[in-house]
């Protein structure tokens, strides 16, 4: 068996260290274009989690890298002048050349032949054929990968600094042209890596575009010399690039795999390229072993394995690049709530995980939220909203009533108003006069009444043609529901594609001025109702044509601009056939990009199912109020069927 | 006999197993109905040597009394749509009421070519056809009564959960590991409760199993899933070739909340049938 690995980098020479040990018989080469000292980039950073599979795997190596590793377990944001700090995050990194010094010289010692400056011009002469040659994979040509790669996230570039940092910096500088951050964190006892980065038109804006190499440094380092502590940036090639984010449907081809950045990037913000690489290397090594030398049955193996993980792991560096590209609309955040917003960015750490990593930041920051030194969890602090106050964030019970009996979706549909804390005021239009949701949903009835809706098209398969909507009759009937409403809060439906939110999109209405009569019965509805007034909202139709986020955005400031309090987030059913994204927690996101872009207090469900989830929206400021899916427990199973009551009692 | 599993658990007919005869496939069902499965189900394909899902399931309606009969799923915009309603109605009425109907776009051409049917627009076919399967939109024009049929609805796009949560009782899988499994699930249930759904959709999922022969399964995975390019190793890999495979494959999806799980053969002879029995006593 022989075997060419194809890129000297950590995942390359990982890989042939294992496979020498793992059978002596086996002739291993490592081919790298560049010569054996040349390195880019400057510190790589590593998790507790995978120094103990470094230690299972190799041991020889294991201690040597943990020799030389810088480790830190705190996270600094320094933003508006104040820094925040998290403990309990372990973290180490070491540089990313003397890595390699070490891989190199346990592979010499193993008996691995290292080629330095070889292009690879065709497929090396092999049994196995190993692509470790990163993102820009000559290997990936030689087989049929399914490779994607599309940009993500902001500009950035990657420097060094001789300012040793003592904790993974963010930092975060405001000039005219918008918002820079930085991610720093030390690698060695002398150096540290220093990336910068910011929105694209930012970069533009700032003619970051039209300065050279030096200039661009020059730039970064007058920009954060507060960071820098006067000291200076090290250029290594450091110019401003775009993350590409590549995916590939298979890591194997014949008798080629592909392993780490090859096979799958993940942005740099959550600093795990490399050891997803390693991870990659000791996996795959592994399954060779099994499967003893069966490469197909390996290769199988190898990605079962690995998939999932890569996947989870490039979906929050996705989470993490997007919030940097947005981080300006957090601007306005109390620093310690932006703070933790920053670190539950990708979904990985929450409320819970934190409270066991940083008890004492849980503590300050749930202080912050309940106005008290010690104060329950966030979901328990008070919330005021229009005189209305709150015990809690997830106390609202919903009920919906028509404003009118054609408005009804069913016949079943209660259409006086009842004391509920929050009422729903609704008016089907074309989604009107169906069966009990018990069946389904969208069935027509066979003996129903007609539907109006702003557009001619039925809403579902054998609906009812729509007829044009009595503008005056429907707007007298919500002033009147809302007259006779008796709730702490009041909720106007415009989402859904019922009566309201059917105005609002252009998959259903041709008129220019959308908002038009939604607007009026909003401020109709505001004329006749003192308490606090929420909007339900589809913040995007979730279709190709339909309104996007930023539309949904602009709809919900306009909506606070005419007196409504609160946007209560949905998405879709503007008209059946569209593209929902279903998963756990799918309107947090929306609520986020609502409630600190328009800047408007929210509401959000989205099957929200503990309160963990729930602590974690409110605390980093995602969502002012949360609706609660509670599911039924395993014990309880057999017996109880699930129900979308929320917890909270109705206060009179 | 008792499972020991909570989760139901069904048994595939292997309609599309080389080498399974009709004499096979009815002693297949009536053994199931005999033993301790809750259901009996079939796949659909046309453009391979298969068995057609509701003559199957018309015939083992007449083989069994007890168990649910399951298409799992019918690629349903294959067929017209009174056609499928008519088709999955008979089968309802001659089993006395035990029919499940998964229902899917399918996701391979060559059914739709040798089918002549267009395969773009499938979606909006199939949301017809739940439309007026579910909505009795026909004024019981084409009888036999639709009434009480249990429907699925299988796939793993954002429009596929929305027409399970807008039209069916539940959510049909399409096999993996129980991780896989529930991630789709909570998807399926997090479709239901934005559409307003009251209560929780049923959960099927499924698996593939082979005790005698897994090489032959094994070639036999490969084939049928050939169209899916470098998964269909993966599938065959999933293939679950001992008792202990069985067990943790149930327990897996019984953590994740599966309703029902339905094993299929990958190899014909009824000891298969008879050892995934024991696997699961």
């Amino acid at each position: 068996m022989n075997v060419a690995i194809v890129g000297g980098g950590p995942a390359g020479l990982y890989l042939a260290i294992l496979l020498s040990k793992l059978d002596r018989g086996v002739d291993v080469r490592v081919l790298e274009r560049n010569e054996p000292d040349a390195t880019f980039g400057f510190g790589v950073v590593f998790s507790e989690e995978t120094l103990g599979a470094l230690r299972d795997a190799d041991p020889e190596t294991h201690l040597e890298i943990t020799d030389t590793f810088a480790r830190w377990d705190r996270i600094d944001i320094r933003f508006q002048g104040r820094e925040v700090s998290s403990r309990g995050h372990s973290f180490s990194a070491i540089a990313r050349r003397r890595l390699l010094e070490i891989l190199q010289e346990r592979c010499r010692e193993l008996g691995v032949t290292l080629e330095f400056g070889v292009e690879v011009e065709e497929l090396p002469d092999a049994d196995l054929v190993v692509g470790a040659d990163g993102a820009n994979s000559l290997v990936r040509r030689f087989g049929n990968f399914g490779t994607k790669v599309r940009p993500e996230g902001s500009k950035y570039v990657w420097f060094g600094t001789d300012h040793v940092f003592d904790a993974f910096t963010f930092a975060f500088r405001e000039i005219e042209h918008g918002l820079f951050n930085a991610h720093a964190y030390p690698y060695d006892e002398r150096m540290s890596t220093f990336i910068v980065e910011c929105p694209e038109p930012v970069w533009r804006a700032a003619g970051l575009d039209r300065l050279d190499e030096q200039e661009s440094l020059a730039f970064c380092e007058q920009l954060f010399a507060n960071e820098l502590r006067g000291r200076e940036l090290y250029s290594n090639r450091s110019l401003w690039l775009d993350f590409p984010k590549i995916t590939n449907t298979t890591w194997h081809s014949g008798n080629v795999v592909i392993l780490g950045d090859a096979a799958h990037t993940a942005h740099f913000s959550i600093g795990s390229g490399t050891k997803l690489a390693i991870e990659d290397s000791i996996s795959l090594a592994a399954a060779l072993a099994r499967r003893r030398w069966d490469l197909e049955a390996a290769f199988v193996d190898y990605e079962l394995e690995r998939e999932p993980y890569v996947e989870r792991t490039q979906d929050a560096a996705s989470e993490s690049a997007a919030y940097f590209g947005r981080i300006a609309s957090y601007s306005h955040l109390e620093p310690i709530q932006f703070a933790f917003n920053l670190i539950t960015r990708s979904g990985r750490i929450t409320h819970a995980t934190l409270g066991v990593r940083d008890p004492q930041f849980t503590r300050a920051l749930d202080g912050w939220l309940g106005g008290r030194p010690i104060s329950p969890p966030p979901a328990f602090s008070p919330y005021e909203l229009r005189g209305a106050r709150f015990e809690k964030r997830f106390e609202l019970v919903e009920s919906s009533v028509a404003v009118s009996p054609e408005g009804r979706a069913s016949p079943e549909e209660a259409v006086r108003p009842e004391g509920k804390l929050l009422l729903r005021l609704t008016h089907a239009g074309r989604r009107g006069a169906t069966q009990p949701r018990s069946r389904g949903v969208d069935l027509p009835l066979a003996d129903g009444w007609p539907v109006v809706a702003p557009t001619k098209r039925p809403y579902a398969p054998f609906g009812a043609i729509p007829g044009e909507p009595d503008e005056v009759a429907v707007l007298d009937a919500f002033v009147a529901a809302a007259r006779a409403a008796a709730a702490e809060v009041l909720e106007i439906d415009m989402a859904h594609g019922y009566l309201l939110g059917s105005y609002l999109s252009p998959l259903t209405n041709d008129e220019d001025d959308r908002l038009r009569f939604p607007l009026r019965v909003l401020e109709a509805v505001r004329g006749a109702w003192e308490g606090p007034l929420a909007v339900r909202l589809s913040v995007t139709d979730w279709h190709p044509r339909g309104n996007t986020v930023d539309d949904g955005i602009a709809i919900a400031r306009a909506l606070a601009d005419h007196g409504c309090d609160l946007i209560h987030v949905e998405a879709g059913q503007t008209i059946h056939d569209d593209r929902p994204q279903y998963r756990r927690g799918f309107l947090t996101a929306l609520s986020d990009r609502v409630r600190n872009e328009a800047r408007v207090p929210t509401l959000v469900g989205g099957y929200l199912t503990t309160l963990d989830e729930a602590n974690t929206i409110v605390a980093a400021g995602r969502a002012d109020l949360v609706l609660l899916d509670l599911p039924e427990t395993q014990i309880e199973r057999p017996l109880q069927p699930v129900t979308t009551v929320l917890l909270g009692e109705v206060r009179a | 006999m008792k499972l020991s599993a909570e989760v139901n658990i069904g048994i595939g007919l292997p309609t599309t197993v080389p080498g399974a005869t009709g004499d096979l496939l009815l002693e297949w069902a009536r053994r199931a109905d005999d033993g301790p499965f809750s259901s009996v189900a079939v796949l659909d394909r046309v453009a391979y040597d298969s068995y057609e899902p509701f003559a199957m399931l018309a015939a083992a309606a007449a083989a069994t009394s007890r168990v649910r009969l399951a298409t799992m799923i019918a690629i349903g915009p294959l067929r017209s749509t009174a056609l499928l309603a008519k088709q999955a109605a008979s089968v309802h009425g001659l089993s006395g009421g035990r029919l499940t109907l998964g229902l899917a776009v399918g996701a391979r051409l060559d059914d739709f070519d040798v089918a002549g049917v267009e395969h773009k627009g499938r979606g909006k076919r199939l949301g017809e056809q739940l439309a007026y399967i579910r909505g009795n939109v026909d004024g019981d024009l084409v009888g036999p009564s639709r009434d009480g049929i249990e429907i699925l609805v299988g796939g793993l796009s954002g429009p596929a959960y929305s027409r399970m949560a807008r039209y069916a009782d539940g959510y049909a899988h399409n096999g993996g590991p129980p991780r896989a499994f529930a991630n789709a699930a909570a998807r399926a249930i997090a479709a239901w409760s934005d559409l307003g759904r009251p209560g929780r959709p049923k959960l099927w999922g499924q698996g593939y199993f082979a005790f005698g022969d897994p090489d032959r399964g094994d070639a036999y995975l490969r084939d049928y899933y050939a169209f899916t390019g470098p998964f269909a190793e993966k599938i065959a890999a999933g293939q679950l070739t001992s008792a202990r495979a069985v067990k943790d494959y149930v327990r897996g999806y019984e953590e994740a909340g599966c309703d029902e799980l339905v094993l299929f053969p990958c190899v014909p002879g009824i000891d298969e049938l008879e050892r995934l029995q024991e696997a699961l006593s």
